[in-house]
C-alpha cells in the first residue's frame, strides 16, 4: 500500500519512488479512426518531456492515455502498455480514481470550478478524492501550493473571489496549484500556455522549472521556444495524411533542437513546416 | 502637443466620452413615427371609417408605425440602418404584447381581489361564513395551509426524484436513458385531471389512502417531475465538460463530481427547474377536486381524512357560490386568486434567495478566518520567490 501512503511527501525526495512513466506500443482509436501508431517513449522521473507536432498528430490523445483519460470518449479504444514505474496504469489493480490522483493533469483551457472561491479550488481535489482534513491543514494546504504555482502572492487577499474572477494566466496557475494539491507524482500539461499572455507564460514556465525537481512533467506544446526552454527530453510527433500519428524522433531536447537524425524533425522545430 | 493632452487630468477622471449617449435623432424618430402614426390610424379608425375596436386600433397603429420608422430611417441613414431600426422597433412591440396579458392579468386580479388586504382574510377560515355573510367574517387561512403543504410535499417528492433522473440522463445516459427520457416527454404531456383520477382510481379507491393534502400532493409531483426533470437535465447539460473532466483528473469518483462540482455549477439552473416545477402546479384545481375536496375548516394535517383545502379550490367553491356578477362570494374567489398570486411570487422570491444564499454566507465566513490568518502571517516576514 506504499502507492496510497499520504505521508510520502514529507519524506526528502531522494527516498520518494522514482515516478518513471513508460509507454510502450501504445496504439489508439477513436471509432474505426487510428489516431496513434505504436507509440514508445520514457517520460523520465525529475526530467520535463515536451511532446511537439503539428495539430492533430495525437499529442493530446497520447497525453490523455497517460491518465487514463482517454477512455472517457464513448468511442475511444487503446492498445499498449503504460506503466509508472513499472506498474501498468490500465492493468493495475489500483482503482482508476488513484491512478488519476497520482497522474494529474492541467488542461489546454483554464477550468477552474466556477462554483467555488479561489481557496475553495485549490483544495477541491482532497475532496473529491474523499480525503478529510482538518481547517489547519486546509489553510496550509492552500498556501503551499498557490506558492507552489507562484500565484500566492497576487490571490492572498482574494481568496474568497470566485475562480473565474481571476485573469486568464492566474486561472491556469490556479488549475495548477489545485493539480499540486492532490500529491501528484506526475504531471501532465496540455498547451497549458497556449491562451496566455507572455507575462503568464513566462510564470508557468517558472512554475515547471521549480517543480521539475519535485515530479514527472510531461508538457505539450506548439510553441517550439517553450519546448527548448522547459523541457530535458523532446519527442517530435507526426502523422501523415490519412495515417495516425507516430513518433518521428525522440530524445534529448538540446540534441532534437540542434542536430537531429531525422530531416522533418529538423524542418519541424525551425518552423519550416507544421 | 497631442490632441489627448488638450484634455485635462481633472476631465480625464469623468468619462470624457458618453458611450451610452442616447443619439436624440433616433429618438425623435421614433417618436415622430409613433405621433404621426397615432394620428394617421386615429383618423383612419375613427373618421374615415367606423371601426370602434381598440384590437384593431393597436393592430393598425402598430403597423403603421413600423412603417414611418422605417421610412423615417430610410431618409436619414439609408436601406440597412433603415432595416435595423424597423427590426428594433418591430422586436420591442412584439415583447410588448407577450408581457401584456401578464400585467393585464395581474392588474385585474389585483383591482378585483384588494379586498384580500384584510388581516381577518387572511386568518380565518370558512367555518363560520357563508355566500351571504360580510366578507369579514372568513379568509383563505385554510386554504393557504393547504396549498403550502401540499406543494412542498409534491417538492419534497419530486425535486429529488427529478434531480436524481436528470443525473442520471445526463451523467450516465446509455440506451435506457433515452427510454427514460422519452417516457419523461410523454409524462409531461398528461393532463392534470389524469393525474388526479390516477391516484382517485390507484390510492384512494382502494383505501391505501383517504382524499386528503397527501393524495393530492402526489398528484400534483406526477405533474411536476417531468418539467423538474427535463429542466434540470438541460442545465445539466449546460456545464461545461472541463469541468467533469478537471474533477476526474483530480482523482475525483463519478459521485463526488456530479455532487461536488456538476451540481453546485449548475445550482442557480436547478433552482430554476424547481421554480418551474412550483409554477406549474400551484395553480392546478382539477386533480384537487379529485384527491383533496375541499374544505370550509382549518386543518393542518395532510394525512387526516378530514378533507383539507387549497388555494384554487377556494377561488373554484367561491366561483360556484356567486351568484351574479356581484357578491361576497364573488369577492372572495378573486381576493383568493390575489393571495395564490402574492404566494407564489413570494415563493419564487424565496427560491431564489435559498439558490444564492447558501455561497454567500460560506464565503464571507472564508473570509473572515482568512482575514485573521493574515494578520497571523504578516508578523512572519514572508519569502516568496519572485
Amino acid at each position: 500500500m506504499t502507492l496510497l501512503d499520504d505521508q510520502r511527501l514529507d519524506r526528502p525526495v531522494e527516498s520518494r519512488p522514482l515516478n518513471t512513466l513508460t509507454a510502450r506500443s501504445v496504439s489508439a482509436w477513436f471509432g474505426s479512426h487510428k489516431v496513434l501508431e505504436r507509440v514508445d517513449l520514457e517520460m523520465r522521473a525529475r526530467e520535463v518531456t515536451a511532446l511537439i507536432g503539428p495539430s492533430g498528430c495525437g499529442k493530446s490523445t497520447f497525453l490523455r492515455i497517460l491518465n487514463r483519460m482517454h477512455e472517457l470518449v464513448p468511442s475511444a479504444s487503446l492498445a499498449g502498455n503504460v506503466s509508472l514505474d513499472g506498474r501498468d496504469i490500465y492493468r493495475h489493480d489500483l482503482p482508476v480514481t488513484e491512478i488519476r490522483r497520482r497522474i494529474g493533469m492541467v488542461f489546454q483551457k483554464p477550468n477552474p470550478f466556477p462554483a467555488m472561491t479561489v481557496a475553495e479550488n485549490v483544495v477541491a481535489g482532497l475532496r473529491l478524492c474523499g480525503r478529510r482534513i482538518t481547517r489547519a491543514e486546509r489553510d496550509d494546504v492552500t498556501e503551499a501550493c498557490l506558492r507552489r504555482a507562484g500565484l500566492w502572492s497576487e490571490v492572498r487577499t482574494r481568496l474568497d473571489a470566485n475562480g473565474g474572477a481571476l485573469s486568464g494566466g492566474q486561472q491556469q496557475r490556479l488549475c495548477i496549484a489545485r493539480a499540486l494539491a492532490v500529491q501528484p507524482d506526475v504531471l501532465l500539461m496540455d498547451e497549458p500556455c497556449s491562451a496566455l499572455d507572455p507575462t503568464s507564460t513566462r510564470r508557468i514556465e517558472e512554475t515547471i522549472a521549480e517543480l521539475r525537481e519535485e515530479i514527472t512533467i510531461v508538457i505539450v506544446t506548439h510553441n517550439m521556444q517553450q519546448a527548448h526552454r522547459v523541457s530535458d527530453q523532446c519527442a517530435f510527433f507526426l502523422a501523415g495524411e490519412h495515417e495516425p500519428g507516430r513518433i518521428v524522433e525522440a530524445g534529448a531536447t538540446a540534441k532534437i533542437f540542434s542536430s537531429p537524425d531525422d530531416p522533418r524533425t529538423l524542418d519541424y522545430v525551425n518552423g519550416r513546416f507544421g | 502637443m497631442s490632441v489627448l493632452d488638450l484634455t485635462s487630468i481633472e476631465e480625464l477622471d469623468r468619462p470624457p466620452i458618453d458611450i451610452r449617449r442616447v443619439d436624440p435623432d433616433v429618438v425623435r424618430t421614433y417618436l415622430g413615427g409613433a405621433v404621426a402614426s397615432f394620428a394617421a390610424t386615429w383618423l383612419i379608425c375613427f373618421q374615415l371609417t367606423s371601426m370602434s375596436g381598440w384590437v384593431g386600433f393597436t393592430a393598425i397603429f402598430a403597423l403603421v408605425t413600423l412603417i414611418l420608422v422605417w421610412v423615417l430611417a430610410y431618409l436619414q441613414w439609408g436601406r440597412v440602418l433603415a432595416a435595423d431600426h424597423a427590426a428594433r422597433v418591430l422586436i420591442g412591440m412584439t415583447a410588448a404584447i407577450a408581457v401584456a396579458p401578464l400585467v393585464w392579468i395581474v392588474a385585474t386580479v389585483a383591482a378585483r381581489g384588494w379586498h384580500a388586504l384584510s388581516i381577518a382574510f387572511w386568518t380565518k377560515d370558512l367555518r363560520f361564513a357563508g355566500p351571504q355573510d360580510p366578507f369579514d367574517a372568513g379568509g383563505v387561512a385554510h386554504s393557504i395551509v393547504g396549498t403550502l403543504e401540499v406543494v412542498g410535499i409534491a417538492m419534497l417528492i419530486s425535486v429529488p426524484l427529478g434531480v436524481t433522473s436528470a443525473v442520471f440522463l445526463n451523467e450516465i445516459g446509455g440506451s435506457l436513458a433515452r427510454l427514460v427520457r422519452m417516457l419523461t416527454d410523454a409524462m409531461s404531456a398528461v393532463p392534470s385531471i389524469v393525474a388526479g383520477l390516477f391516484v382517485f382510481a390507484v390510492f384512494i379507491q382502494s383505501d391505501m389512502l383517504p382524499q386528503s393534502g397527501f393524495a393530492a400532493a402526489i398528484a400534483l409531483s406526477l405533474l411536476m417531475l417531468p418539467t423538474i426533470t427535463r429542466t434540470t437535465e438541460v442545465v445539466l447539460r449546460l456545464v461545461p465538460g472541463g469541468l467533469r473532466e478537471a474533477s476526474l483528473a483530480l482523482g475525483g469518483s463519478e459521485w463526488r463530481t456530479t455532487r461536488n462540482v456538476v451540481l453546485p455549477t449548475a445550482r442557480a439552473g436547478i433552482v430554476t427547474a424547481v421554480i418551474l416545477g412550483i409554477a406549474r402546479v400551484i395553480g392546478e384545481t382539477a386533480p384537487l377536486i379529485l384527491t383533496m375536496l375541499g374544505a370550509q375548516i382549518f386543518n393542518a394535517n395532510p394525512f387526516s381524512t378530514d378533507k383539507q383545502d387549497a388555494l384554487p379550490l377556494f377561488v373554484w367553491n367561491q366561483v360556484k357560490l356567486a351568484t351574479g356578477s356581484e357578491g361576497v362570494a364573488l369577492q372572495r374567489a378573486w381576493s383568493g386568486a390575489f393571495v395564490l398570486m402574492v404566494l407564489v411570487l413570494a415563493l419564487f422570491v424565496a427560491a431564489r434567495l435559498l439558490g444564492t444564499g447558501r455561497t454567500r454566507q460560506r464565503s464571507s465566513r472564508r473570509h473572515e478566518r482568512s482575514m485573521r490568518a493574515r494578520r497571523v502571517r504578516t508578523v512572519h516576514p514572508e519569502k516568496e520567490r519572485p
